[in-house]
This record gives structure tokens, C-alpha cells and sequence, in this order.
């Protein structure tokens, strides 16, 4: 299972690590190297102790690290522009999904569908998904690894994340930041799968019979581990949005969407 | 708040007893027996009267680096217990398996944290630059002893409450860097936190007192003719590092007190609510935080600087850009903070600066490494126990550095962050970079400490053991972070990160014997002293002017102040058949007294921190109030010198 994102993410990984290890490489050997040729008990190799600059060797010394860096350095410019997490991805209308961290569990809040759940992710597969992510509680970490990119959850604040399933399949989402007792076991199913399977599982989830107001979502708050599964046939609009103001009646609450982003 | 809080015991209670779990208690008891053996060890030998004048109100730069590395080395043994502890907990932890429930886990990873930067490198690099700077420059001492003795107590206070803490009450489960809000008491309100604060916050102090000191002693304690450009490496790179210790521990002092302030008094800097701001945390403590790696690992450099150069008998290559490669890094060590949270949703343009400019310090820290190389290329290298140190972090660290760029690069970062890649990153810099530094510190600088030096097989294998060691404990831990485990894990549900786990494990009892194989060197060298001594004065032809004094030095170290023309001054005396020149004695050399405010400064800060964590509120005021009584008393004193050393020649002192 895999993504775009987490796609481009390995190939950057190879080619940062390709290009390193033509440095790495070499000076490894040439410390075993010289350690070993020029061991005090070796008299015939070169003996030269006063030697100690060279402008040709300095000038490589400063510059082959000085290019190395500058290519990596161009790498990082454009792939931080093409791989930034806030940026909408190609291919159509986006499917937005608000996450909520709580302790030790996420609340998935789809507005388009009025709907939410907890600890599943259902997405349709081959279509970019944009996330909302903000926690009720301590600082958390967002990440689904199969489909790259990591972004933090912070209370009274909403930061985005923005990802795509190559194909149908079922991953693992999890929590990354450690944030109390629950914290290994605070992860997610996610589900990508067709467009038609997508709309059933949206149907199932209508189908249930709680719905997400503020008494089903003072007991979600309530602390547990590996909570299960739970459907919410309705979420009321603006739900996320209330929690963002609510969770911290923080005076800069009502700009959080772009401070959160910090840009 | 619901507790009960009384007058004299604060919320000290029986219940702060560890006697919630057998591994706890276990720890507790060995901490007790520990202190109470050294206790009756003392008495039994009667040397309380040598400890206390020798020692504890010693204010001799070299007794105080020796202290300051025997603190560093039992908080290293510490610090591992913890390790060790944590690899084989995830190496049974598969579902749930594993002999520690998850408060206890997590207790351990922020005291290993903790331990291993605040009580065991920054004491190891602090002891190492009180010992040999003030030699390497010619001084009789660092500019202030008495506060270099204020220093090392408060460092040694921070140290007692982390131990105390194993004891009474619990430790922090936030982790060494202490996030907010979890570190707040809405999310952790028992004393956990406090002890940790209160551990950074009152060695903290001492630290930047530390950092004043030395760049004060270097820019102004040189003997005539070594100039900046003349001085050696180590004293270089030791004044790098204070001037980062100067500039950058104020913001941990700032932000710690402020998060003490949200959980003792109620403010609201970092909470969730109130307008509180985490992200000003985070930035805080990294303009702290990454300073301080290259406050750890700079000195390092220096020591690996001379080792290189004095074990392959060769002048040392490029001395003028080391020197400048050291100033860049530190100068571009406060640019960079940022990359430790480029998933915080920082746009793209920032990410990218940031990204790009951590990759800069890459090339600096590349010419070093060249120019350990060219300074091997044609010598006539002998591996002693040092320099195999030193070929062990040349290997290593440039794979650490490679994973270190990896992580700059900011779509990367996104998928490796919080996982056990950077675990094994940054143990990769700070093993093989800081600490086989330091460890070769030591054993390149034990026989002007003692007189002799220490078992050469014994050294061999504690390095192999090391370096083996490393290898297998945190190779693999690049492998599954790619894998996506996340750090901090008390338990796991992925079958196929337990190989490697248990491959660490191993790795880590490799670590075990080497750190052994330590001890047992100490032991037999101390044993076979006598045999050890031969040449003791200049053991590994060295080349800078420590080896031309006696070893132990005299309290005044140089009886007469040499006067320097060259670098490696004793070198090119050695060569040349003509000893350093020296200033003639006209005066007597007077040394400063004894003084016991110290270790009064010392408790008195640990009296502040626990009265503080207990809400013992009058033993923290009678802390602080002793404080104040002691420097004010202090500042009265006059007769705070003694001869030592009577005046050649002249006869009048
Ligand atoms: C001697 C061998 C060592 C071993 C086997 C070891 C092992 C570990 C382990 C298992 C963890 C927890 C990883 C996780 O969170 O999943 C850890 C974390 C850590 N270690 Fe070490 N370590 C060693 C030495 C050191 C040294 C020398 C330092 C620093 C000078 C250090 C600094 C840290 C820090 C800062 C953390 C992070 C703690 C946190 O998560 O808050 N370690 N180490
Ligand atoms: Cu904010
Ligand atoms: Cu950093």
C-alpha cells in the first residue's frame, strides 16, 4: 500500500542517501585506509611530519562538501515546495476530513457527509483526501506511514495534512507524538477503497444509530485505550470549528487556520 | 487542588514510597545502598576530613574536573541501567508482552533522557575542559575558582534530585525535552515534572556559570605568547562551546522557570487554555537544544583533534580552517533550531530556509573530518586505546551525519520524525561523536590527573566493545524507524520490528561489557600503578604545553609561566633540545583557599528545588535565604589566598 506522497518521499530518501554515500563511502575507506598504511610499525610508508596544509587539498576539502551541500540544498527547495503538507494535491475535488486527537484515540469528522467516527478511516482510493487536524488534548502527531507525511495535532489550533491512496487497501494511522499511557496503542484503521465501496461504508456509518453531539463526545473524551470502532450517523456542522474555539478560549482562537500554518 | 498540604511536609506523603512496582522499588533500594555504602566506605577509611579538604571545598580546577567526570561516570552507569532496562522491555514488548507497565516505561526514558545530556556528557565535557584548559594555556587557574566550585555543585544538586526522585516521589514521563501541555498539570500533575524542571533549571545555572568562566579564562588567563591562533585545538573548540553555553542556556533557564510557573503558581504560557501558546515552548527550548549538541560535541572535536595529531606524530593538518569550521558551526548553531519541528505546519519557504541551513553546518563539520584525515595520511600512527577511539568516530560519525542531513530534508523529516530513526541519529552524533570523545579524553588525560596511565588491553576492549556494540544496538533502529515504529514505545503490535529489537538488545549488552571492560581498566591500572607510571610527565609525546609540566601537576600548575612562541610549544622544545622558555618567579605563587560556599551554594539549590517540587515552601525559602547569606558573607571575606609556592630570588612574597 502506498501514495503519491509516501512515493516521492522513498525516491527523495534513495537519492539524498545515493548522494551522501558518495562521500560517506570514501571516507570511511580512507580512514581504514590511512590507519592501516600509515600504522607506526609500517617504516615503509612515507613519514612526513611537518606537513601540515596544502591549498589543494583544502580548497577540496571545503569544496566537495560545500557542492554536495548545494545540491542537496536545491533538492530540499523544490521538494519542500512539491511534497508541503498543506498543498492540495492533483486530481479533483479533494475529500476533507476533520481529525480530532483525544486521549488515546482519533475522532474523524467527515462535514461533506455529516458524519464522524472513531479510530476508522475510510477514504475512497485515488483521490487526494485534505485533513483538518487539531487535538483536545496534549500535543499529538498525525501520520498514516504507508501514505507518507506527519503533521502535529495542537489544541485551539488546525493544522493540514494533505494525502492519496494509490489503490484499495487496509493501513495503519496512528498517533507518533507520545503523549501518556495510551500512546502505543492510539492508532487507526484506515480503509481505502473505491468510489462504490466508499459510498456504501458512508451508508453503514449512516446507518448507526448514535450521533456525535456533546454528550456522545464528552464520553469519547473520556480517557481510554484501543477504544473500538464507533459510527456517528450524524456530526453537526461546524462541529470541528467549535472545538478549535471551544477546546481553548484562547484569545487568537478565531485566527487559528492561518496561525496554526504559522505562514 | 484537592490534595492535603501540610505546613512542614508539603505534599510529601508515604505514598511518594516507589512501592508501586518490584522494578522500582528494586531501583530505589540500590540508590539507597549505593549512597549508604559510599557513606560507610568513607567513614570506615577515615577520609572524611581528605574528602571534605581535598575535594569537596577544593576550588583547584583540576579537582573539580576530576569530580566533574567521576559525577559524569556514575550518572553514566545510571543513565544505562535505564537503557538497557528500555531495550529489553521492546525487545519482549511485542503485544503487550514485557516485564514494565507503561508508567514505569515511560519514567525511564525521560530519566535516561535527562540523565544521559544534563548529568553525565554536559558533567564529562565540563569536567574535561576544567582539567586540561587552564593547562593548555599556561594558567595557574580558570578566572573564578570559587564560582567553577558554585558550578560544579549546582550541577551536582540537579544530579541528587534526579537520583532522589527514583526514591521519592516519581520521575517525569514527558520525555527529556518536556513538551508542554503534557508536561503541564492538567496532563501530569504529580511531582514527575518538577523533578525534572528543577533538575535542568538549578544544573542549568551552574552551566552558564560554567560557560562565563571559561571564556573569560581563555580570552584572559593565556600565558605571554599564545596568542588565539597559537592556542591548541581543544582550548579552541572549549571556547566555542562556553560562549554557546552563555548565550544559550539563558533560554532553557527562561523556559523551564516558565513552565514552572504554569504548574506551580498557575500562569498560563504554555497551557491550553488561558491563551497559552506551546509552540513557544518548542521554540524556546530549541534555541536552547541545538546549541547544546555542539556545546556536547565541539569539545569532542578538540579532543579528537589532539589525539589525532599527537598518535600519528604529525603536526595537525589545516589548524587554521579547524579553527574556522568551528567558529562557523557555532555561530550557525542558533540558525537551525527549527528543524526539530518541521511537522508543525511551518509553511514550505520556512521549512525550506531552515532545512537548507541545517545542511550548512554539513560543510564545515566535513572539512574536520578531511582534515582528521590529512593529518593520519603520512604519519606514524599507534592505536593506542585513544586513537582507536578516534578511528571508531570517524567511522561512525559520518553515517550519523549522513542521517542527520536525511532528516534536514524536510519531506523526509516528515515521515521519519518521532521515529526510532531519529533515535538512532542522534545517539549515532552522541555516541561515537561526543562520547568516545570524551571517553578518549579521559584516558588520553588520566596520567597527568594521577601520575599513570591506564591499562592499554583493557582500553582495546572497552573499545571494541563500544564500537560493536553501537552498531548492532542503533543500526537497526535506523531500519524499523524507516519501518515506521515510533519512538517511546512501551509496547507494539508489528511482528516484524522484534528481530531488530532484540538485535539492539544485544547491541546493548555489548555496550554492557564495554562499559565493564571501563571499570575493570580502572581497577587493574590502579593496581599496577606503579608500572604504569613510567613517563607518566609526557606518556604519548605530546605536543601541547600540558605535557610539559609534572604529572599531577602542582596546585599552581606551572611553577614558573611558560612563555610560547609556536603552537605545540612542547613539541617543537622536544625537537629544538631547548626547553620552553619561562617567566622567572619574582613573587611567591599564592593559590586560592579552601572555601566551603560551593557546596553550601549547592545544597542550599537543591533545598530550593525540592522544597519547591514538595511544596515544602519553608525549606525552599531557608534554600534561597541560605543562598543570599552564603554570597553575601562570601563577599566579605578577604584573606581568601594562601602561599603556596615561595618566591624564587627575590625572597619577598
Ligand atoms: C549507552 C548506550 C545507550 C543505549 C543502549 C541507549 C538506548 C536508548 C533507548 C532505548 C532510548 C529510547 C528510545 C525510544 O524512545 O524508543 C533512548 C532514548 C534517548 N537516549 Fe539513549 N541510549 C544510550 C546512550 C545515550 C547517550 C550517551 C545519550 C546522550 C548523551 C543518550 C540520550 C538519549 C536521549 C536524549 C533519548 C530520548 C529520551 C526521550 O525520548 O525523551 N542515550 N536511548
Ligand atoms: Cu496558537
Ligand atoms: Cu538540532
Amino acid at each position: 500500500m502506498t501514495g503519491p506522497i509516501a512515493e516521492a518521499e522513498k525516491l527523495l530518501l534513495l537519492k539524498a542517501s545515493g548522494l551522501m554515500l558518495l562521500v560517506v563511502v570514501p571516507v570511511i575507506l580512507m580512514a581504514l585506509a590511512f590507519a592501516w598504511r600509515y600504522r607506526a610499525t609500517n617504516d615503509r610508508a612515507a613519514y612526513s611530519p611537518d606537513w601540515d596544509r596544502s591549498r589543494v587539498v583544502e580548497i577540496t576539502v571545503w569544496g566537495i562538501p560545500a557542492i554536495m551541500v548545494g545540491l542537496l540544498a536545491t533538492m530540499v527547495w523544490d521538494k519542500t515546495h512539491a511534497l508541503d503538507p498543506y498543498k492540495p494535491l492533483p486530481g479533483g475535488e479533494p475529500l476533507l476530513v476533520q481529525a480530532v486527537a483525544l486521549n488515546w484515540k482519533w475522532l474523524f469528522i467527515y462535514p461533506d457527509h455529516g458524519i464522524a467516527t472513531v479510530n476508522e478511516l475510510a477514504i475512497p482510493a485515488d483521490r487526494p483526501v485534505s485533513f483538518r487536524v487539531t487535538s483536545q488534548v496534549a500535543m499529538n502527531s498525525f501520520i498514516i506511514p504507508d501514505l507518507g507525511g506527519q503533521i502535529y495535532a495542537m489544541a485551539g489550533m488546525e493544522t493540514q495534512l494533505n494525502l492519496q491512496a494509490n489503490e484499495p487497501g487496509k493501513m495503519q494511522g496512528r498517533n507518533m507524538q507520545f503523549s501518556g499511557t495510551g500512546f502505543p496503542q492510539q492508532t487507526f484503521d484506515v480503509l481505502a477503497m473505491t468510489e462504490a465501496d466508499f459510498d456504501g461504508w458512508i451508508e453503514r456509518v449512516r446507518a448507526s444509530d448514535q450521533a456525535l453531539d456533546d454528550r456522545s463526545f464528552a464520553e469519547i473524551s473520556q480517557p481510554s485505550i484501543a477504544a473500538p470502532v464507533t459510527y456517528f450517523a450524524s456530526a453537526p456542522q461546524g462541529f470541528f470549528a467549535g472545538l478549535l474555539a471551544g477546546s481553548a478560549d484562547m484569545p487568537h482562537a478565531a485566527d487559528t487556520t492561518a496561525e496554526g500554518a504559522g505562514n | 487542588m484537592t490534595e492535603d498540604i501540610s505546613p512542614l511536609l508539603g505534599r510529601l506523603g508515604p505514598d511518594a514510597l516507589p512501592l508501586y512496582s518490584w522494578v522500582a522499588m528494586g531501583g530505589a533500594m540500590v540508590t539507597v545502598a549505593g549512597g549508604l555504602g559510599f557513606l560507610a566506605i568513607v567513614t570506615w577509611l577515615g577520609k572524611w576530613r581528605e574528602l571534605w579538604s581535598g575535594w569537596i571545598t577544593s576550588v583547584d580546577h583540576k579537582r573539580i574536573g576530576i569530580m566533574y567526570i567521576v559525577l559524569a561516570l556514575i550518572m553514566l552507569i545510571r543513565g544505562f541501567v535505564d537503557a538497557i532496562m528500555m531495550r529489553l522491555q521492546q525487545a519482549l514488548a511485542m503485544d503487550g508482552g514485557g516485564y514494565l507497565p507503561p508508567e514505569h516505561f515511560e519514567q525511564i526514558f525521560s530519566s535516561h533522557g535527562t540523565i544521559m545530556i544534563f548529568f553525565m556528557a554536559m558533567p564529562f565535557v565540563t569536567g574535561l575542559m576544567n582539567f586540561a584548559v587552564p593547562l593548555q594555556i599556561g594558567a595557574r587557574d580558570v578566572a573564578f575558582p570559587v564560582m567553577n566550585s558554585i558550578s560544579f555543585w549546582l550541577t551536582a544538586a540537579g544530579a541528587g534530585l534526579v537520583l532522589v526522585s527514583l526514591v521519592i516521589g516519581k520521575f517525569s514521563t514527558a520525555g527529556w525535552t518536556g513538551y508542554p501541555p503534557y508536561s503541564g498539570v492538567q496532563f501530569t500533575p504529580g511531582v514527575g515534572v518538577d523533578y525534572w524542571i528543577w533538575a535542568v533549571l538549578v544544573s542549568g545555572v551552574g552551566s552558564t556559570l560554567t560557560g562565563i568562566n571559561f571564556v573569560v579564562t581563555i580570552l584572559r588567563k593565556r600565558t605571554t605568547g599564545m596568542t588565539l591562533m597559537h592556542m591548541p585545538m581543544f582550548t579552541w573548540t572549549a571556547l566555542c562551546s562556553s560562549i554557546l553555553i552563555v548565550f544559550a542556556f539563558p533560554a532553557l533557564t527562561v523556559v523551564t522557570a516558565m513552565l514552572a510557573l504554569d504548574r506551580t503558581v498557575g500562569t498560563h504560557f504554555f497551557t491550553n487554555d488561558g491563551g497559552g501558546n506551546v509552540m513557544n515552548f518548542m521554540n524556546l527550548f530549541w534555541i536552547w537544544g541545538h546549541p547544546e549538541v555542539y556545546i556536547l560535541i565541539l569539545p569532542a572535536f578538540g579532543i579528537f583533534s589532539e589525539v589525532v595529531a599527537t598518535f600519528s606524530s604529525k603536526r595537525l593538518f589545516g589548524y587554521p580552517s579547524l579553527v574556522y569550521a568551528t567558529m562557523v558551526i557555532a555561530v550557525l548553531s542558533f540558525t537551525v533550531w527549527l528543524h526539530h519541528f518541521f511537522t508543525m505546519g511551518a509553511g514550505a519557504n520556512v521549512n525550506a530556509i531552515f532545512g537548507i541551513a541545517t545542511m550548512v553546518i554539513a560543510v564545515p563539520t566535513g572539512v574536520k573530518v578531511f582534515d582528521w584525515l590529512f593529518t593520519m595520511y603520512r604519519g606514524r600512527i599507534r592505536f593506542e586505546p585513544p586513537m582507536l577511539f578516534t578511528l571508531g568516530f570517524m567511522c561512525l560519525f559520518v553515517v550519523g551525519g549522513m542521517s542527520g542531513v536525511l532528516l534536514a530534508i524536510p519531506p523526509i523529516n516528515y515521515a521519519t520524525h518521532n521515529t526510532t530513526f531519529l533515535v538512532a541519529h542522534f545517539h549515532n552524533m552522541i555516541i561515537p561523536g561526543a562520547l568516545f570523545g570524551y571517553v578518549a579524553g579521559y584516558m588520553y588525560w588520566f596520567p597527568k590527573a594521577f601520575g599513570f596511565r591506564l591499562d592499554r588491553n583493557w582500553g582495546a576492549r572497552a573499545f571494541w566493545f563500544w564500537f560493536t556494540g553501537f552498531i548492532l544496538a542503533f543500526m537497526p533502529l535506523y531500519v524499523i524507524g524507516l519501518m515506521g515504529m515510533p519512538r517511546r514505545m512501551e509496547s507494539y503490535a508489528n511482528p516484524d520490528w522484534q528481530p531488530w529489537l532484540i538485535i539492539a538488545f544485544l547491541g546493548a549488552c555489548l555496550i554492557l561489557l564495554g562499559i565493564v571492560s571501563l571499570g575493570i581498566q580502572l581497577w587493574v591500572s590502579v593496581r599496577d600503578r606503579v608500572r604504569l607510571a613510567a613517563e607518566a610527565d609526557d606518556p604519548w609525546d605530546g605536543r601541547t604545553l600540558e605535557w610539559s609540566t609534572s604529572s599531577p601537576p602542582p596546585a599552581w600548575n606551572y611553577t614558573e609561566l611558560p612563555i610560547v612562541s609556536v603552537r605545540d610549544s612542547f613539541h617543537e622544545a622536544k625537537l629544538t633540545g631547548k626547553p620552553i622558555p619561562t617567566a622567572p618567579l619574582t613573587a611567591s605563587i599564592h593559590v586560592p583557599r579552601n572555601t566551603a560556599v560551593g557546596p553550601v551554594i549547592g545544597f542550599a539549590g537543591f533545598c530550593v528545588g525540592f522544597g519547591v517540587i514538595w511544596f515544602i515552601w519553608w525549606l525552599a525559602a531557608v534554600g534561597l535565604a541560605l543562598v543570599a547569606t552564603t554570597l553575601i558573607a562570601r563577599s566579605f571575606a578577604d584573606d581568601t589566598e594562601s602561599e603556596a609556592f615561595p618566591g624564587r630570588g627575590t625572597g619577598i612574597s
